[in-house]
């Protein structure tokens, strides 16, 4: 294979390896700059992976199986909201209380499809663009949902840092009791952010079960979900560290595929280590700082707010 | 809303016994709400999850082995949890003392003596702790997060006992399953009931939860950790060392999550396999929640949540159902305990009209 088109493939996948990170930490993004840390994010995906697996194999359609597993995410999560902002409880033990249940709900309604494949159509491209020699392979023939977690990833970080309403959210995640006074309804715009992480992490494991790896496979996000919550950290609180690190991410993901490949005698089991590995030492690397990581820290973050006391 | 909530003047002490018990009959409602809308009978479904499988001897064995590695992980669970340490990687935790407690049981051959069992549980216990001891030390010198730290480090446990039950522990004359050969009888715990399977792992279980029990009530030490998880402030001001207090949480839940993976290996399933936990690690967490971080009131959310498991491999034989569907009960239980717990703090007032809620007059 030419260098030029290995490294077109190569890029392709790191870039299809990363989709559902970024989809899944651009809504935990939200939602801790709106104050509410929601460890759930792994069950989310897991159901929204499960659900739009079902729905793609009864009705034949990639569109309504995404829209389903969103719909399922935004459910798992319209729990969490209930429970972490209506009934002021711990949030992480809310989050970890989600993760479990969707760990279970997904393996539930999985259990029917168990090994079964989705035939996914043909390649999508883009037409025309992804005819021009080089670029357009390399830029135009992703996944749409590729694309879909770019635009998101843009449209917030335009939102959070260049829209009024993007000021109101996180002053709600730094101040929620300024805010309140002013006469912003915290409680309202945090249900917001957390359905927002829901949508994401369900279209986030929509993209894995329905496109990613078109087979349904109990536990089949692997722990994506913490590694989107340890990238929003990685981020500190910030979009466009968010998506290096998601593609950086990928590209592990996907080295680990190509020296398995390349039979270098390593066991797979290590090789697979790599990401949870890689999420640690990132993890050191950042955290090592603490006044910065302090820094960006939403002040609220994890806090229970009620506007009655 | 007909009703409002307002602040407690002081926390009820009755509400904090019956949030658990409002918790489990909920989530006992809920469940047989999920069996009606998957169309099973659900007096039937209630009769095969929650009664037939311990209406036996052989049933309430079973109960009670499910309940020994909940209950151990869980009691050093709280001991963190009461710190507001966060590990959550004591699936992890357990793995790592079934590979080093197991391992030990696998090289010592059948002609060890009486000692090779207490030499395996306390591998297993050091093997947790190692495990539990690298995120407390990654938290105290790089503030690197313990919740994902454990985690991470539970998915690479899982694929460490993978790598070594396909590769260099693979039995030979086990037709290349990925196990490992059977342990010698000198590596297995006692039984202790014939017609169960019941086995010394139970006794040893309690005794340590007794015994938390007793360290939690009465030692120094308790007390300042649970200081540094109420107040943490106030701690600092007392001089309580954090760091002290992150080693000393994550220690303890990873001694008795190793020691619940050594008992799990010598115990019930007598070799290494790939899988060597349902997740008792992560239902531990529920059961030191639903038991209020107390050693006795996790002896008794063990057993429930060990009739769970038990419960959901039944309604797999007798409905067809996913045996998944105890993770499931798992979720409900700890939603709506959390739910409960808003009544410990707040008080529901009834109105008597309706009024949009959240807003005060």
């Amino acid at each position: 294979m030419p260098a030029i088109d290995l490294f077109t493939a190569i890029f392709i996948s790191v870039m299809g390896a990363g989709t559902p990170l970024v989809l899944a930490a651009t809504g935990e993004l939200v939602a801790e700059r709106a104050g509410v840390l929601n460890l759930g994010v792994e069950g989310m995906m897991l159901v929204g992976a499960a659900v739009a697996f079902a729905a793609t194999a009864e009705t034949g359609s990639a569109a309504i199986g995404v829209v389903a597993g969103m719909a399922a995410g935004m459910m798992l999560s319209l729990i969490f909201g209930f429970l972490a902002l209506t009934c002021l409880a711990n949030q992480v033990a809310t989050g970890l209380a989600l993760t479990i249940f969707g760990v279970g709900a997904s393996a539930s309604i999985g259990s029917g499809y168990t090994g079964n494949a989705l035939s996914v159509g043909a390649q999508f491209k883009i037409p025309f663009l992804s005819e021009i020699p080089f670029f357009g392979e390399l830029l135009f023939s992703l996944e749409p949902l590729t694309y879909l977690s770019l635009l998101v990833a843009a449209v917030v970080w335009y939102f959070l840092m260049r829209s009024r309403s993007g000021l109101v959210m996180r002053a709600v995640g730094d101040a929620p009791g300024s805010a309140h006074a002013t006469g912003f309804p915290v409680i309202a715009i945090r249900y917001c952010a957390v359905l927002f992480g829901g949508a994401m992490a369900g279209i986030a494991g929509a993209y894995l079960s329905v496109f990613y790896t078109p087979v349904w496979v109990e536990n089949m996000t692997a722990g994506r979900g913490w590694i989107a919550i340890a990238l929003v950290v990685f981020a500190t609180w910030q979009i466009p560290r968010m998506l290096v690190g998601a593609f950086l991410f990928g590209g592990v993901t996907i080295l680990q595929f190509h020296i398995q490949s390349a039979n270098l005698g390593i066991t797979t089991q290590f090789l697979s280590m790599l990401p949870y590995a890689a999420t640690i030492v990132v993890l050191i690397i950042i955290s090592s700082d603490a006044v910065r990581v302090r820094l960006h820290t939403p002040a609220a973050l994890a806090k229970p707010f009620s506007a009655d006391d | 809303m007909f009703v409002k909530f307002e602040r407690r003047a002081r926390p009820s002490r009755l509400m904090v016994l019956g949030a658990p018990v409002a918790a489990a009959v909920l989530t006992v409602i809920g469940g047989s709400i999920l069996f009606t809308a998957l169309g099973h009978d659900p007096l039937l479904a209630f009769h095969s999850f929650f009664i037939a499988p311990v209406s036996d001897l052989y049933g309430l064995g079973e109960l009670c082995l499910k309940a020994t590695p909940l209950l151990l992980c869980a009691t050093g669970l709280a001991i963190g949890f009461r710190a507001n340490v966060w590990n959550i990687g004591a699936e992890g935790q357990l793995i790592a003392g079934a590979i080093c407690g197991g391992g030990l049981g696998l090289y010592m051959g059948p002609a060890s003596g009486v000692l090779l069992l207490p030499a395996m549980l306390i591998a297993g216990t050091f093997g947790g702790m190692a495990w539990a001891g690298l995120a407390a030390f990654l938290r105290v010198r790089f503030n690197a997060n313990e919740i994902l730290v454990t985690l991470m480090l539970t998915y690479i446990a899982g694929l460490f006992l993978s790598y070594l039950v396909y590769g260099p522990w693979r039995s030979p004359t086990g037709f290349n399953w990925p196990e490992s050969s059977d342990l010698s009888d000198a590596a297995r715990m006692p039984q202790l009931l014939a017609g169960t399977r019941l086995n010394l792992g139970i006794v040893i279980a309690v005794a340590i939860a007794l015994g938390a029990w007793m360290l939690l009530a009465r030692s120094y030490l308790a007390y300042s950790m649970e200081v540094g998880g109420l107040a943490p402030k106030a701690a600092r001001y007392a001089g309580f060392s954090q760091q002290r207090m992150i080693w000393l949480g994550l220690l303890a839940g990873g001694a008795t999550a190793g020691l619940a993976g050594v008992i799990e290996v010598a115990g019930t399933i007598g070799k290494l396999r790939e899988v060597v936990s349902p997740g008792y690690g992560f239902a531990a967490i529920i059961v030191s929640y639903i038991g209020r971080l107390h050693p006795v009131g996790i002896i008794l959310a063990s057993f429930m949540m060990a009739l769970f498991y038990i419960g959901g491999e039944q309604v797999k034989v007798t409905l067809g159902l996913p045996s998944a569907i105890t993770g499931v009960f798992q979720g409900m239980l700890l939603f709506f305990l959390l739910m409960s717990d808003l009544l410990i703090t707040y008080q529901p007032r009834w109105t008597g009209r309706w009024r949009p809620s959240g807003r005060t007059p």
